[in-house]
């Protein structure tokens, strides 16, 4: 069973992905803030992370730095699952090693996890 | 009708209103101001020069005259400042705004999406009602991005990823998305092509968008029901797609203003009252910025064809 790792702090948005992925066959880690979501990829070193970019403690793009920076962590496929606006946001995340760029409002659920899908076949 | 915009623009107390600032900091009464005392500081300083033919005088007036223009254009170029920097904090409010509002439609949204999912335990009279919450929530959400995108617009902030894309494939995904919603309104969508692939280089996410403004408005601008029809035809370097509908027509008074921002017909009012007028202003814009071409033929009462060109690049 593949292991995703789910930073997010808003909880309706956390729970709706878990539950929807946890049916699709996949094991869900939750983690509420940058700073716990760093520590958790390392202790568990998940097959693919879900990255919110705006987050309390540690914000997303700080979070992904710290993770390409680290051997342990670095080559865990990174999806940025975020409403802000692309603009510089999709070059900076996406110079620093995300696998992809999702603005969570224009995707359905099933569309997320086909692009999961994608990124773990790559 | 030239003479009525020079009026319009010399009259710089509306336009002062329109800004919304004090006539000291508006910057056309400011510079209008500056213009008036650099004439009569010209004539005065040449009859001065004349009657007293006192070279330090003279130097004295000039210098005492700039240095009041100079105080003039420091308020000039504050009240420029000021105005700008309106316009910053308007686009920084819109783009915070939305990430705001998207976070609580995203979480509807998926909730929606797993109760869906989950229908089988709902009966068929819950689920036509979560279909109804869903399509308002789509609405929201497009509304949001539509405001991101005349932000983006207007501030010549729009990027643009290009990637090959099969192009054909684009519009049968949209089709097929758009079958629900044409079937409950009574429109049937027909796609037709000789082309069996066409990858460009294109902006996926930006054409998807002109392609479905476009579906999107023949839909709702056919009255009971009707069809619609898409072509997509390759000529030369150019690839063409045109989307036919017998709707309501656009009349002739309107053909000027349909592209412009906030513009809705005077006629599609009377049919449809959802729409904020901004779909076809962020269509050209992109098209435009595409490098392409896009335009309409419409005869009111009959139909409209929207049709828009596309350079084919395959670098």
């Amino acid at each position: 069973m593949k292991t995703i790792l789910f930073i997010e702090d808003e909880p309706t948005i956390q729970k709706t992905i878990s539950r929807y992925l946890e049916e699709e066959g996949y094991e869900v880690k939750n983690a509420l803030d940058g700073e716990i979501g760093l520590e958790t990829a390392k202790k568990i070193r998940p097959d693919l992370i879900l990255l919110d970019l705006i987050l309390p403690k540690k914000d997303g793009f700080e979070v992904l730095k710290e993770l390409k920076r680290d051997e342990t962590t670095k080559n865990i496929p990174v999806i940025t699952l975020t409403n802000l606006e692309e603009g510089e946001n999709i070059e900076k995340v996406l110079s620093l090693g995300a696998a992809a760029y999702l603005i969570k409002a224009n995707y359905e659920l099933e569309e997320i996890v086909k692009k999961i899908k994608q990124v773990l076949n790559q | 009708m030239i003479f009525k915009k020079i009026c319009e623009q010399l009259n710089f107390i509306n336009q002062c209103k329109k800004y919304n600032v004090a006539l000291s900091q508006c910057p056309i009464y400011l510079s209008i101001i500056t213009g008036l005392i650099t004439i009569i500081a010209m004539i005065s300083t040449y009859i001065l020069a004349i009657r007293y033919t006192s070279p330090e005088i003279v130097a004295l007036i000039v210098i005492a005259v700039t240095m009041i223009l100079v105080i003039i254009n420091h308020f000039i170029i504050q009240s420029f400042e000021k105005l700008a920097e309106a316009n910053k904090m308007k686009s920084e409010f819109i783009g915070i705004i939305s990430h705001q509002l998207r976070t609580p439609l995203t979480g509807i949204k998926w909730t929606i999406n797993l109760l869906m999912k989950e229908c089988g335990k709902i009966n068929n009279h819950g689920f036509q009602e979560l279909k109804e919450i869903e399509e308002n929530n789509e609405r929201m959400i497009k509304l949001v991005n539509d405001l991101l995108n005349i932000n983006k617009i207007e501030q010549e902030n729009m990027r643009f990823v290009l990637e090959k894309t099969d192009i054909k494939k684009i519009i049968e995904k949209i089709v097929k998305d758009y079958s629900l919603f044409a079937k409950a309104k009574n429109v049937e969508i027909k796609f037709e092509t000789k082309i069996d692939l066409l990858p460009i280089t294109i902006d996926r996410e930006k054409v998807e968008i002109v392609i479905r403004n476009l579906i999107d408005n023949a839909i709702k601008y056919i009255k009971d029901k009707g069809e619609i029809k898409i072509r997509l035809i390759k000529n030369g370097k150019i690839v063409r797609c045109e989307i036919e509908d017998n709707g309501v027509g656009i009349p002739k008074e309107d053909y000027k203003n349909i592209f412009q921002k906030f513009f809705r017909g005077k006629n599609i009012m009377k049919h449809e009252t959802v729409g904020t007028g901004l779909g076809l202003f962020i269509t050209k814009s992109i098209i435009k910025k595409l490098k392409g071409k896009i335009g309409f033929q419409s005869q009111e009462n009959k139909g409209t064809t929207f049709w828009f060109e596309l350079p084919i690049k395959n670098e």
